[in-house]
């Protein structure tokens, strides 16, 4: 039986063989891994890409205090990009859940259309869920547009729920009995952060002080997203640094909305105020990576 | 000299519910050019678009153009020029008179252009210009759009290759097999001839013909011995998402079925899309039957695959269940103000309150108030939230297992009936009247901030919303005052009597000027309405009733070529004879039902016509002629606008 970082580590080193930069997960607080900027910002622009990394996704409302066996506040997705998509990347995909022991003449996978949209980001793409036995496992996407711009170059996206896959090969039913590694469970790694951010994201988080935060990284980036069209320098430009910020935001939307601290009103109003960073900062970058060139 | 012709579009999997369209969309463009063709046949498969013809001719037939040259008084050098550049003698021209004088011409034979440029020229136009309802581009920003990627592209007539080239993918005579189907074929391509070609998939784990794919999951299902509680639209969803199905049965714990059948059939069709199994009594078994896209399971992973998964989907749903009764429906109202019911219009509890009062407005029971006060409660539910596609089901059956009455909790149930012109209607008054309440306060709202459906755009199904109302109230027979509810807005009117017209036309059948003359009078009270068109479509056939209906539309033309604006009547300016006898036959006709009177009325009206001149000399005599015929009219009014009536005559 493979381990969860064994299975995470063939999958490395199978997209590895296969041109991809592995990269470590963002060290920011994403609800998934497509809103790296190793995805986010990446896909723009003409210059092929690939890369491939483990990204912890958090999403608090879907915290369950640890009691549910198949939903996480923070569950690992891998995310491959392959920029432009190879004529053959379904037989690539395939290949990797070989790579990881599943005899696909043995079981049933079917590619049943799902058609992702993250309207905070501007995103959207055409594509599928694939479902191993009933079970999905991946979201397949063909990015069509980024930050309100039509890509490009059309990237392949797959996003592998990891935690799926290892319950399915080592036949668990719920995901905290899953084998991390030897002697350790996901339950041992995992639990207590399940148990205490669901605590905090429903119970204890501080409101207002989650706003005042929102409002500072909202400023922070909205600032420097002003400063760009006027900078001397475009080149050297702090946009990374922007996009981080708008990060923080969605981060503390996503908790302000799960701790039930917005209103119906306030919701749509909110979204549009990261989303209007977001495609700012996609934007910029997309000029200044182009004008660098 | 004839030769087949093979098309197959390999793509990447199409969504099952976009095929069958798109392969009649391919054979309308490939009729478009015209050439003869025996024995064409689409067929599809997720990973295939295919166009099969048995016969395309080798070369079109030749055909003659006629060459216009100068006239014949032109300079010699002129007509020597002309035949030059045809490549001919002058003495080979003819001479033809025209319109503007005698010219030179030359019948010029035009060879038949070899099918297979034609094709190979033609073949990439169409196979772009195929319409699915959502296109996506693979190969970059300024590539070719389609419904997924190319990713080969078979063409054969006769034996030769169509040569050609879309998004990079060069036309040959490779397919390939199902992508795993019981033996790895990935990456080599099969050989394809027009012959071998349907019997080459087969052994490769591709079923061709959608028909004989339903065919295979019909009868292997038949042979598992299992009572499948009939499903056509996920049958055809899973002909459409398979090359090669393959049925299996799974279990499930059978204390799963201390759930509503409701919530475990939407996990596992919607969900999962099984086939749900029923027992000898009808109820649900613990049983699925699941439809493979490859051979066969013969060790049962798939099966245990599958109902593993099945599993964890029930014990979320009964995590919910059980979370959910924690709190009781009434307690949950107040949360909707927390649900955006639309941006502009508030929030669900907003939605409520206006719902509430419209019952009570609309003279409902008190059952029916309480269901409106609790009829959206569900959308706080975690069970909702998970499955939508259960809004109102939920509610009612948790309103059920915390003591609401029947009458209570069936109205919520049944409140977003009818989902379609197909679905019933609410079983129960309350039902109706809360699903009447809640779809007029949607329209009624929707409308007051323009968001009227515009062409196709309706993204708040405000169509099927109006037709639903219309479809309560005449089935129902309800007395509903549908203009006073609507009336004061005039864009929400009309689109209502649109949707009413729908609704007895293609939903009931009525033929199309039956109802427009019977809407024309009036359509505020509907199931009247109704009562009046069955009427009408009684009377239609007698042989009183469409002359009258021709004589009426006459009238009214009369009417409006004399630019009649009312007018006393007065009966001592009538004639004697045919006039007078119309007159006494209107008379008469005053208090009877129309059934009765039109058989008297219609020779009147003939003879009146014939003998006697609307158009008299003296003002007065006209005027008052008018005035009668106008009063003839208005005596049916109530019933119909004959005039509208389409007849032979």
């Amino acid at each position: 039986m493979e381990s969860f970082q064994e299975i995470i580590f063939k999958l490395k080193a199978y997209w590895a063989q296969r041109g991809c930069i592995i990269q470590e997960p963002y060290d920011v607080e994403v609800g998934a891994g497509t809103m790296c900027p190793e995805t986010f910002l990446r896909v723009l622009g003409p210059k092929p890409y690939r890369v491939a990394y483990v990204q912890p996704s958090r999403r608090p409302a879907d915290g369950r205090y640890g009691e549910n066996p198949n939903r996480l506040y923070k569950h690992s997705q891998l995310q491959v990009i392959l920029k432009p998509s190879p004529a053959d990347v379904i037989e690539q995909y395939l290949g990797s859940l070989e790579a990881v022991g599943i005899d696909l003449s043995q079981h049933d996978i079917k590619f049943e259309e799902d058609n992702w949209e993250a309207p905070t980001l501007g995103a959207w793409g055409i594509g599928w869920q694939v479902m191993l036995d009933g079970l999905e496992i991946t979201q397949f996407t063909y990015f069509q547009q980024c930050g309100g711009i039509d890509l490009d170059i059309v990237p392949a996206e797959l996003t592998y729920g990891l935690e799926r896959l290892t319950a399915f090969l080592q036949v668990k039913d719920s995901v905290y009995d899953i084998e991390w590694a030897p002697g350790f469970s996901y339950g041992d790694v995992r639990f207590q952060d399940e148990l205490q951010f669901s605590v905090y994201n429903f119970e204890m988080a501080a409101v207002d002080t989650l706003w005042k935060l929102f409002d500072l990284y909202e400023g922070e980036a909205a600032r420097l997203l002003a400063a760009y069209p006027k900078s001397a320098e475009k080149a050297r430009f702090p946009l990374l640094p922007a996009y981080d910020h708008v990060l923080k935001c969605s981060n503390l939307f996503n908790t302000l909305d799960s701790r039930g601290a917005i209103s119906v009103t306030e919701r749509v109003g909110v979204i549009q105020r990261v989303r209007k960073l977001a495609v700012g900062v996609a934007q910029a970058w997309a000029d200044q990576q182009g004008g660098a060139q | 000299m004839s030769l087949p012709f093979l098309l197959e579009i390999g793509t990447e999997e199409i969504p099952d519910w976009m095929i069958p369209a798109a392969l009649e969309s391919l054979g309308a463009l490939f009729a478009g050019l015209n050439i003869p063709a025996s024995d064409v046949k689409p067929d599809a498969t997720p990973r295939r678009l295919v166009l099969r013809a048995r016969e395309l001719p080798e070369r079109l037939a030749d055909t003659e153009e006629r060459v216009m040259g100068p006239p014949r008084a032109a300079n010699p050098k002129a007509v020597e020029g002309f035949a030059r550049k045809l490549g001919v003698r002058p003495e080979d021209l003819a001479v033809e008179s025209t319109g503007k004088g005698e010219y030179y011409t030359y019948l010029r034979k035009v060879e038949g252009r070899r099918v297979i440029d034609i094709l190979a020229e033609a073949l990439p136009g169409i196979i772009l210009k195929i319409t699915f309802p959502k296109t996506m581009y693979w190969t970059g920003k300024t590539g070719p759009r389609f419904i997924r990627p190319i990713r080969w592209i078979v063409a054969l007539l006769g034996d030769d290759v169509i040569p050609f080239e879309i998004a990079g993918v060069r036309s040959s005579s490779l397919t390939f097999g199902h992508r795993r189907g019981g033996r790895a074929l990935a990456g080599a391509g099969l050989e394809s001839r027009w012959d071998t070609y349907e019997q080459t998939l087969r052994e490769n784990f591709v079923i061709l013909s959608a028909a004989e794919r339903r065919r295979k999951i019909e009868d292997e299902i038949a042979a598992l011995h299992v009572r499948l509680k009939p499903d056509p639209s996920l049958l055809e969803t899973l002909v459409y998402l398979t090359e090669y199905p393959s049925p299996i049965v799974g279990e499930f714990d059978p204390q799963f079925l201390e759930l509503p059948e409701e919530v475990l059939i939407t996990v596992m069709r919607h969900h999962q899309k099984y086939f749900s199994v029923e027992d000898e009594s009808g109820h649900l078994a613990p049983r699925f039957v699941a439809v493979m896209n490859t051979s066969a399971d013969p060790e049962g992973l798939v099966r245990r695959g599958n109902e593993r998964v099945l599993r964890a989907r029930f014990n979320d749903a009964r995590f919910f269940w059980q979370a959910d009764q924690r709190k009781k429906l009434a307690d949950r109202v107040e949360d909707l103000a927390h649900v955006t019911f639309q941006a502009k219009l508030g929030s669900y509890l907003e939605k409520t309150g206006r719902v509430v009062a419209l019952v009570k407005e609309l003279g409902g029971s008190e059952h029916a108030q309480r269901a409106a006060r609790l009829a959206k409660a569900d959308l706080t539910t975690e069970l909702v939230k998970e499955f939508t596609e259960l809004q109102g089901v939920v509610g009612g059956l948790y309103a059920r297992a915390q003591g609401e009455p029947d009458e209570v909790w069936q109205a919520i149930y049944d409140h977003y009936k009818p989902e379609s012109m197909e679905d019933s209607i609410p079983r129960h008054s309350a039902g109706r009247m809360v699903s009447l309440a809640d779809k007029l306060d949607t329209l009624r709202g929707c409308f007051s901030v323009g968001m009227a459906p515009t062409g196709s755009r309706d993204p708040f199904a405000l169509r099927r919303a109006a037709q639903g109302v219309v479809k309560i109230i005449v089935e129902g027979r309800m007395f509903i005052p549908l203009h006073s509810l609507i009336g004061g807005d005039p864009q929400l009117t009309e689109f209502f009597e649109e949707r009413v017209k729908f609704y007895f036309r293609d939903v009931r059948g009525f033929p199309y000027d039956e109802v427009n003359a019977a809407i024309a009078a009036g359509w505020s009270d509907l199931p009247e309405l109704e009562a009046r068109l069955l009427r009408l479509k009684k009377i239609r056939p007698s042989p009183d009733f469409e002359p009258l209906a021709a004589s009426f539309k006459r009238i009214k033309n009369i009417l409006r070529q004399a630019g009649f604006a009312g007018g006393a009547f007065s009966p001592t300016l009538l004639e004697p004879g045919p006039e007078t006898e119309l007159f006494d036959e209107i008379n008469r006709a005053e208090g009877q039902p129309i059934e009765a009177a039109i058989g008297a009325l219609r020779p009147k009206v003939d003879l009146f016509f014939d003998k006697v001149l609307v158009n008299a000399p003296d003002p007065a005599v006209r005027a008052n002629r008018l005035a009668m015929l106008h009063g003839l009219l208005e005596r049916f009014k109530t019933f119909a606008d004959f005039s509208e009536i389409v007849t032979n005559s």
